[in-house]
């Protein structure tokens, strides 16, 4: 017996929407079964992870935090796959706009102060993510060195070097020697959208993202030469298009996407710089860019649907003493299913019996 | 035994893993398949190959549950990539979320517990040899199979009739469908074969080089694999310099800091991801003609009849 798969002709829409629809459910079920050979009623355990992240405001709120920095940078990252440049370093760009924000937020602390200190920390996260996220482009473009794995290198880098930065220079004098940095400014903290709220204005900046991205991709040229790039490289050629320029072009944009996104949450909800600002964003967009299938406004709904299981994460190791890895097996399962289910908009399936002359 | 001695005896317990991890990827890499999901199969098999250990208190049995973790991590992947022909970067790197979060499930009840390292293994005669005797011969049983599994894939694939098949899968693979060869069942068997290594090298951390789980602990030592064998242009012996060259690294910075050396300790720990970018741009640029990727690397086949 053995699987046959024969091309469609015909990518129907209607399945395109199904398919992340199907992962969901899948996930939801295997997930009820580990539950099971965990000794936990998968009822009340997925209870906990995906309906109380959204039974009240409060939850509503932290459900929008979380969703923020993923749907920022997994905008950023379908850009990237589209394109074909395998972007997986988001993780450090995050960290190092995070790195640039905050340099302007202690510079200016105690100093200089107005309401222009936090717009220039976004742009100083931007620039910080985007010099990070061209390192790979680089050598790429420039060495053929691979992309997967340099991107991945500087996540290290930069983890690494924002340790250094809250544990020597950047150290609060009055913290009680915490590795942590001074509390940014009122100025430099990112506007709260309510008063008694967590919910700042990165949400709405990643809304307009959103907005943004899905004008480049569907209404302008940029975005078709993006598509064409990653779909039809020689075609991408014979255009006139650069693919090499190309390369630039989207690692800086999902590099300043994701510095964007690490300013926004160090400035938004923690309010200083501390040794470890992410619980693994970069990884989790690349699954978000998936299940949106690589487009901006999918990436949004994706994103709350993930930002769900970092908070059910959270309340089931409180509640029911589960390890936050538990998070992880679902983002994974999550994403395997999202690659199964495409396997059948692009290809009809078959079972055979017997041995074909193919095998 | 000495300091050097010392040094070159830990510099050869870092380098291990990383080389079993690599030449099981290269022969995966080999037969045309991409599998980013190193990081997720080697922490399985550190993981599993801890649990496993503990509960039957045997390190042997620990080992095959180890390689059999990265088996059923791979059987994953070669149903994805494979069998749905699947994009191979997104179905690696979901295997390597999966595999870091399963194995932290799997590894939260033996966190804090303790076995003994593995014993080394004294060749006799052999290891009383001056300065290099210990270090070479008197190591655990992981050196030595390291060492055998790179010499056999390098003789399968450059001195058998089957190694040359699985080589023309890689190259091309609608050419070797062409000639008769069930590519996918070749790319399987290969793809099992990275996830038995992956598995194995994990295992070693847990049962010898630390030896106890903790989550996380491969640290990227999956991803620096891969690293090695684009490194190596895909030849097992390079597979060893540059397995050996990551593992020196990386002690002489643990050295370097305990040595009292005036630099931050993260520059240091960064130190082999930063060789890891600069090797690899060294390599590419200058690569020649034959020393290239295997065409077909991380292009889905899909036999039409």
């Amino acid at each position: 017996m053995r699987l046959v798969l024969t091309k469609r002709e015909d990518a129907s829409p209607w399945m395109s929407l199904v398919s992340p629809l199907v992962a969901v459910a899948l996930t939801l079920v295997s997930g009820a079964v580990m539950f099971v050979l965990l000794g936990l009623d998968p009822i009340k355990a997925l209870g906990i992870y995906f309906i109380s992240p959204i039974s009240d405001v409060w939850a509503l709120q932290e459900l929008a935090v979380k969703a923020t920095p993923l749907v920022l940078i997994s905008v950023g990252l379908s850009l990237c796959y589209l394109s074909n440049n395998w972007n997986i370093g988001a993780e450090g760009q995050f960290v190092m706009g995070a790195i640039f924000g905050g340099a302007v937020a202690i510079a200016t602390h105690g100093v200089a102060n107005g309401p222009w200190v936090f717009p220039a920390m976004m742009l100083a996260g931007m620039v910080g993510g985007a010099l990070l996220a061209l390192v790979p482009a680089l050598l790429k473009t420039r060495f053929s060195a691979n992309e997967i794995l340099t991107s991945l290198m500087l996540v290290y880098v930069a983890e690494l070097l924002l340790d250094w930065l809250v544990r020597g220079p950047w150290r609060d004098p009055q913290g009680f020697n915490f590795p942590q940095s001074v509390m940014f400014e009122p100025e430099a903290q990112a506007l709260r959208l309510m008063a008694d709220g967590r919910v700042n204005i990165g949400s709405l900046i990643a809304v307009v993202v959103v907005i943004l991205g899905a004008i480049l991709l569907g209404r302008t040229l940029k975005g078709f030469e993006i598509r064409l790039v990653g779909e039809a490289p020689r075609a991408a050629r014979f255009a006139g298009f650069s693919e090499k320029r190309m390369t630039w072009t989207v690692f800086a944009i999902s590099g300043a996407l994701a510095g964007l996104a690490g300013i926004i949450e160090v400035a938004g909800t923690m309010g200083q710089l501390q040794p470890s600002i992410s619980p693994g964003y970069g990884f989790t967009a690349i699954i978000v860019a998936f299940l949106g299938r690589l487009n901006p406004v999918g990436c949004l709904i994706a994103g709350l649907f993930l930002a769900v299981t970092f908070i059910g994460g959270e309340n089931a190791q409180i509640s029911l003493r589960l390890p936050l890895d538990v998070t992880r097996v679902f983002q994974g399962m999550l994403l395997f299913y999202v690659l199964a289910c495409d396997a059948f908009l692009t290809y009809r399936i078959r079972l055979v019996r017997g041995e074909g002359a193919a095998a | 035994m000495t300091m050097f001695e010392a040094i070159l005896l830990t510099i050869i317990t870092a380098s291990t893993p990383l080389l079993i991890a690599a030449v099981g990827q290269l022969v995966v890499e080999r037969s045309g398949v991409l599998n980013l999901g190193m990081e997720g199969m080697m922490i399985m098999g550190a993981a599993c190959g801890f649990a496993v250990a503990i509960l039957t208190g045997n390190s042997a049995i620990g080992i095959v549950a180890a390689i059999i973790a990265g088996m059923a991590m791979s059987l994953i992947f070669a149903a994805l990539t494979l069998g749905l022909a699947a994009n191979q970067v997104a179905s690696g790197l979901a295997l390597s979320i999966f595999g870091l979060g399963l194995s932290g499930v799997i590894g939260a009840p033996f966190v804090g517990a303790k076995r003994d390292a593995m014993p080394r293994l004294d060749l006799p005669v052999l290891s009383d040899l001056p300065i290099i005797g210990k270090a070479l011969f008197g190591q655990d049983p992981y050196v030595y199979a390291s060492f055998a599994l790179t010499f056999g894939v390098w003789w399968f694939l450059f001195r058998t009739r089957p190694g040359l098949v699985l080589r023309a899968c890689g190259e091309s693979h609608a050419s070797a469908h062409a000639l008769g060869y069930p590519v996918l069942k070749i790319r399987l068997l290969a793809i099992l074969f990275g996830g038995g290594c992956a598995g194995l090298a994990g295992s070693y951390l847990s049962l010898v080089y630390t030896p106890f789980w903790s989550p996380g602990m491969t640290a990227g030592r999956g991803w620096i694999a891969l690293a090695i064998v684009v490194f190596a242009s895909w030849l097992p012996w390079r597979a060893m310099a540059g397995a050996y060259l990551f593992g020196g690294i990386t002690i002489l910075q643990l050295h370097a800091q305990g040595a009292g050396v005036r630099i931050p300790s993260q520059l240091m720990a960064a130190l082999p991801y930063l060789v890891t970018i600069i090797a690899l741009v060294i390599i590419m640029s200058r690569r020649t003609g034959q020393q290239t990727a295997p065409a077909s690397l991380g292009t889905p086949f899909v036999p039409d009849r």
